[in-house]
């Protein structure tokens, strides 16, 4: 989900600038020197990943996986998004340089969300971490939609239909990452159930 | 497949400092976020389509990459002539078309496309890899630079690596459809993506310390701001003047 460029007014794409440094230092405290290697690669997968598209009827989705970086990375979602959205821009021009502030946020604040209150149920029997996982995927899309309406109603009160749009037309969309969240935290416990705890 | 169009070429724009390039697109870019005047964007539009020209790069490939970001402006299109409250100039119907509507769509939509075009001339005519070194000469915190790196170097392989499972996935009669037996087999795939990476990362590292690797990349690359440079930096300085001139100045 990206908010294109041009579109917010200044003191929102300040504000989402302010929060994304921030976030993004705190990201960058968290990470020791040594995992820098573990958590560029796990960011180009994620990066890759993301560019992955399945079918819903007719048309087709891209996946976002923010849930699943939050649960994976913790804090180091900032950074790591921040750099996936500097590549997109580079090489497929998603996006641009003044509203990397405000799409970090909207990608990588639910991350950090879903990492805080998901992860005690991923540790859990099979049921709740399945449906804990299901809630973390559908829960990032949803945080990511309202930030997203959030910062075009703050820019102006004239984008409150454009805002709803928005945040319906990714009703499915979370339905479709609480899903895949939830089979992929499930198939991450049986085969690799060591990276589920780095953060 | 994942590729840097218009990374490499021969153009005045290619061989600028790349230094300059990041710090023009960024000061060229908010510059316009916050233009609000129709000759002013205009005039940003303008500049974009002069660096487009200058870089040289093929005009259908950069159409290309316009037609799908202006996805957003479409459904804003979509929108918001017909909910913004002001005077009524077109009736489709129970819609009510607004001047003020229909011109701050037109608004976005230069601003939009100003930048865009700014970012492909000026940023994606590096490589990624020069883009790290120059965002290092410009004192980003050095763990973001890595980061950046490291990741621009993996995502080409990873991205192999993705082909390879998709490739197996069809080779075993996987056809794609809106059920859960699609959604189960993407996220597997995804889930195979990840533990892959990150034994590839492990190994990686492994073999970067025994290299040597104490945490710190070391950049070897020194750039030279050359007299064409400092040529292009006075263009520079001196349209971004004009713009914010075309937006502040009084109105006579």
């Amino acid at each position: 989900m990206h908010i294109s460029e041009g579109v917010l007014s200044a003191p929102v794409l300040a504000g989402g600038a302010a929060f994304a440094v921030a976030g993004i230092a705190v990201g960058l405290k968290k990470l020791d020197n040594n995992r820098i290697p573990q958590a560029g690669i796990l960011a180009a997968a994620f990066f890759v990943a993301s560019l992955v598209h399945v079918p819903i009827g007719p048309s087709s989705m891209h996946l976002i996986l923010n849930g699943i970086v939050g649960l994976l990375m913790g804090w180091a979602a900032f950074p790591v998004i921040a750099v996936a959205l500097v590549l997109q821009a580079i090489l497929f021009q998603f996006g641009g340089i003044t509203s990397l502030g405000v799409n970090t946020i909207i990608m990588a604040g639910p991350a950090v969300l879903g990492y805080y209150l998901f992860t005690p149920f991923i540790a859990r029997g099979h049921t709740t971490a399945m449906a804990g996982a299901f809630a973390c995927g559908f829960t990032a899309v949803l945080v990511s939609a309202l930030i997203a309406a959030a910062a075009l109603m703050l820019t102006g009160e004239a984008f409150l239909e454009v805002s709803a749009a928005l945040v319906a037309a990714h009703i499915v969309v979370m339905i479709i990452e609480g899903i895949i969240t939830m089979f992929c935290v499930a198939f991450l416990k049986k085969v690799q159930p060591s990276m589920l705890s780095i953060g | 497949m994942l590729s840097e169009t218009f990374a490499f070429g021969d153009s005045a724009i290619h061989r600028l400092d790349p230094r300059l390039r990041v710090v023009f697109a960024g000061l060229l870019s908010i510059l316009t976020a916050i233009l609000n005047r129709f000759p002013a964007v205009i005039f940003a539009v303008f500049l974009a389509l002069v660096l487009i020209g200058a870089s040289r790069l093929p005009v259908r490939q950069v159409l290309a990459r316009l037609a799908v970001v202006n996805g957003l402006v479409l459904f804003i299109w979509l929108i918001l002539p017909w909910t913004f409250e002001g005077t009524p100039v077109v009736e489709i119907g129970p819609l009510v078309g607004s001047w003020e509507g229909i011109r701050l769509c037109a608004l976005i939509t230069l601003k939009s496309n100003a930048i865009i075009l700014a970012l492909i001339a000026l940023v994606a005519t590096m490589p990624v890899a020069t883009l790290g070194y120059a965002l290092h000469h410009l004192h980003l915190p050095d763990k973001l630079v890595y980061l950046l790196l490291m990741t621009y170097r993996y995502i080409f392989v990873i991205e192999t690596e993705y082909q390879q499972l998709a490739r197996a996935t069809r080779i075993r009669c996987f056809k794609p459809g809106t059920n859960l037996h699609t959604y189960k087999t993407y996220a597997y795939m995804v889930g195979m993506l990840f533990v892959r990476a990150s034994a590839r990362a492990q190994r990686v590292h492994q073999a970067m310390v025994c290299r040597g690797f104490s945490g710190k990349f070391y950049c070897l690359h020194e750039f030279a701001f050359k007299s064409s440079d400092w040529a292009w930096s006075s263009a520079m300085g001196i349209s971004l003047i004009v713009l914010g001139g075309l937006e502040w100045a009084p109105i006579v």
